[in-house]
């Protein structure tokens, strides 16, 4: 007999662990390729865009953040980000709340379609806005009638960007809804509460966390947004250009530190977003912990038992 | 009255879950809806509530018709069979909310949540999340939110289908003892006979969405209104002897019959309790072989296999099984202490097609 039975339980459960894990080899192996295609891909391109944009000193890059044009760029996106974000959020809570609650015709084609603009290119979806309201397009000469501007101007860009955004808000919201069902509603309801009552005290503190994600999500696509906006945008410095059409425009006027200076904003303003998205998940994963060590024991069950007998 | 439904039927499309179903409850009763599943029981809790509106027909809460009130100003409690607890809310949160929906004062809130905790034993639970309970910990507190609003009626549906049957046990027993103590009329759905029995003061019985008996759990067992109700509630033998000259028979058994054509089948019931067994194979008229012992605790089932090849099911006391020495694969006399004649499902069961057996060796009684 080899070892005492200490050492010989110690041996059975480092072969119970052989039997499902990798070698050491396979597992370090793996690490690394994953953590070199995160640094050549990822962070070296971020860090070579800081370096960029302060290859001309900081004043530089200060000016090229506060001179007037790149200013109402900041400001523009700002805008187009603070419109869309809660139009999306609305039709996404619509969305959500009808396909995960009511069984109605038609409804797989509803998630089909909040799905398009995922798969439609946005220079296409740019161009579709341009059919649609362009001078030459269905709606255009009655909009030129009402001397409504729409394409090259800020209108196009909102509208491009809430269709690039549409699906973030919807699709996060959509599996929550789904798992969580009517019953809570319908409790609240015997209970006396109203729709409106219903939706503020138990519909959406239930899908919270997915609508925060869908948010941040909707938010970072709303300001990073390009192809779309770029087609509908007609690039009119100073009023209808983002920070991303800014980046392209100052790039292809071999101003190319400038162009990484806004393109620096860009990058902070992502990382920022996934920054928020990692809190809340730690945040929400420290719940769970949180609500695992207060599960009731064994002592707390035996207890409870007594009292439902008495 | 505290809650009368008159006429109800409620169709799905094309599918009618509850046909032309009426029945009342009286104020402060404990009423089991009892059925297999998709029987409509759940439709008419639901209906009772106003979580379903009927396609026609009445339900009146207290003398008041109240098709056209929404849920919300019903004035019941509901609970739901997975307890829809709010789970972004505490527990005191969850038992507050119709309080505070009702506006409530603060301190009144505080008040009755303090006097529920005490009365479901949830002392120390009220910051506690729902998924930090237990099972038996979740249903109190979903009874304790569907009471804290003081209800005029308590709806329950499945209460207790999602704990383990140790729990569910316990939980019976208390539901009997809140009842007793708070005298709410209250209305619970099962699937589960015992449970009915046990729980209710009276059962209403469905099946495919028609109501099939309503009464005390003594009367429906005792007097099945029709086959369904029979077989439903508890075990029961059930033959169908052809009729010759004046007698039924089946296998070996014989049922007087007189006066009925032949050819004739007749639907005879008994519960396993009827079948009286003997060792002594030359007590009873019948014999057959005890072909399996089934332990219920306190309680035992047999199943008599006779000649004919006819399986009877049997019941006995662990003393009596001992008193005759029986063992699986014993031959045995027995006779039935007494049985009926049933009506076909649905149709009602009228006195006059019940049967009495008077000469032995088969001494008849009604059930």
């Amino acid at each position: 007999m080899a070892g005492t039975p200490k050492q010989r339980r110690r041996q059975a459960v480092q072969q119970s662990q052989r039997g499902a894990e990798e070698t050491p080899f396979v597992k370090w192996t793996l690490i690394a390729a994953a953590l070199l295609f995160c640094f050549v891909f990822l962070l070296l391109p971020l860090v070579n865009v800081l370096a960029q944009a302060f290859y001309k000193g900081a004043a530089f890059y200060w000016e090229s953040l506060t001179n007037h044009d790149a200013w109402a760029a900041i400001r523009l996106t700002l805008l187009v980000a603070a419109v869309s974000v809660p139009l999306n959020v609305a039709f996404g809570l619509t969305a959500a709340w009808a396909i995960a609650k009511f069984d109605f015709r038609g409804k797989s084609l509803l998630i089909t379609l909040i799905d398009l603009p995922f798969s439609v290119s946005p220079v296409v979806a740019g161009l579709m806005f341009i059919v649609l309201f362009g001078l030459q397009g269905f709606f255009g000469p009655w909009l030129d009638a009402h001397d409504i501007k729409i394409i090259f101007a800020v209108p196009g860009i909102i509208i491009a960007t809430v269709f690039i955004t549409f699906p973030f808000v919807a699709r996060e919201l959509i599996p929550v809804m789904q798992a969580t069902g009517t019953d809570q509603e319908q409790a609240a309801l015997t209970l006396g509460a109203n729709g409106l009552q219903t939706f503020w005290y138990v519909t959406l503190p239930s899908v919270k966390w997915g609508l925060i994600y869908g948010i941040i999500l909707c938010n970072a696509r709303a300001m990073g947004e390009f192809g779309a906006v770029s087609v509908v945008s007609g690039h009119i410095t100073g009023q209808t250009e983002t920070m991303p059409l800014r980046v392209e425009k100052l790039y292809n006027e071999y101003n190319s530190a400038g162009a990484f200076a806004v393109a620096s904003l860009l990058a902070l303003l992502a990382l920022l977003t996934l920054i928020v998205k990692t809190w809340l998940e730690w945040r929400q994963a420290r719940d769970f912990t949180k609500a695992q060590l207060l599960q009731p024991t064994a002592a707390t069950g035996a207890r409870e038992g007594g009292s439902e007998l008495a | 009255m505290s809650i009368e439904l008159k006429h109800v039927t409620k169709q799905f499309g094309e599918v009618v879950a509850v046909n032309n179903v009426s029945f009342s409850v009286k104020e402060g009763e404990l009423i089991g809806l009892l059925g297999p599943s998709g029987g409509g029981k759940t439709t008419v809790l639901r209906m009772i509530a106003g979580l379903e509106v009927p396609t026609s027909g009445d339900v009146l809460i207290r003398g008041q018709r109240v098709n056209d009130v929404s849920v919300q100003h019903r004035n019941i409690g509901f609970v739901f069979q997975s307890y829809a607890l709010f789970k972004s809310m505490s527990v005191f949160k969850n038992i507050a909310f119709g309080l505070k929906i009702k506006k409530w004062k603060r301190a009144h809130i505080q008040a009755r949540i303090e006097e529920l905790v005490d009365l479901f034993g949830l002392q120390g639970l009220e910051k506690r999340y729902p998924h930090q309970l237990s099972g038996g910990q979740r249903q109190r507190v979903a009874i304790a939110r569907a009471l804290a609003p003081k209800p005029s009626v308590l709806l329950l549906d499945e209460p207790f289908g999602a704990v383990d049957a140790k729990i569910r046990q316990e939980l019976r027993e208390w539901l009997v003892k809140l009842h007793h103590d708070l005298n709410v009329t209250t209305v619970f759905v099962t699937h589960d006979q015992e449970e009915a029995m046990e729980v209710s003061n009276r059962i209403v019985i469905f099946s495919r969405g028609v109501l099939e008996q309503v009464g005390a759990p003594r009367e429906v067992y005792d007097q099945p209104a029709n086959e369904f109700v029979a077989r439903f509630i508890g075990v029961m033998n059930i033959l169908e002897p052809e009729v010759r000259d004046g007698v039924a028979r089946i296998g070996e058994l014989e049922f007087p019959a007189h006066g009925q054509p032949d050819g004739q089948k007749l639907r005879i019931g008994f519960r396993p309790y009827a079948v009286q067994i003997s060792s002594d194979l030359t007590q009873f008229r019948y014999h057959a072989v005890l072909r399996h012992t089934f332990f219920l605790g306190i309680m035992l089932r047999v199943e008599l296999e006779l000649p004919s090849g006819l399986v009877l099911r049997a019941r006995m006391s662990k003393e009596e099984y001992a008193r005759e020495g029986l063992y699986d694969g014993r031959e045995v006399s027995f006779h039935l202490r007494q049985y009926r004649v049933l009506a076909r499902e649905r149709a009602a069961l009228s006195p006059e097609t019940e049967l009495r057996y008077q000469q032995p060796p088969i001494v008849g009684e009604h059930i």
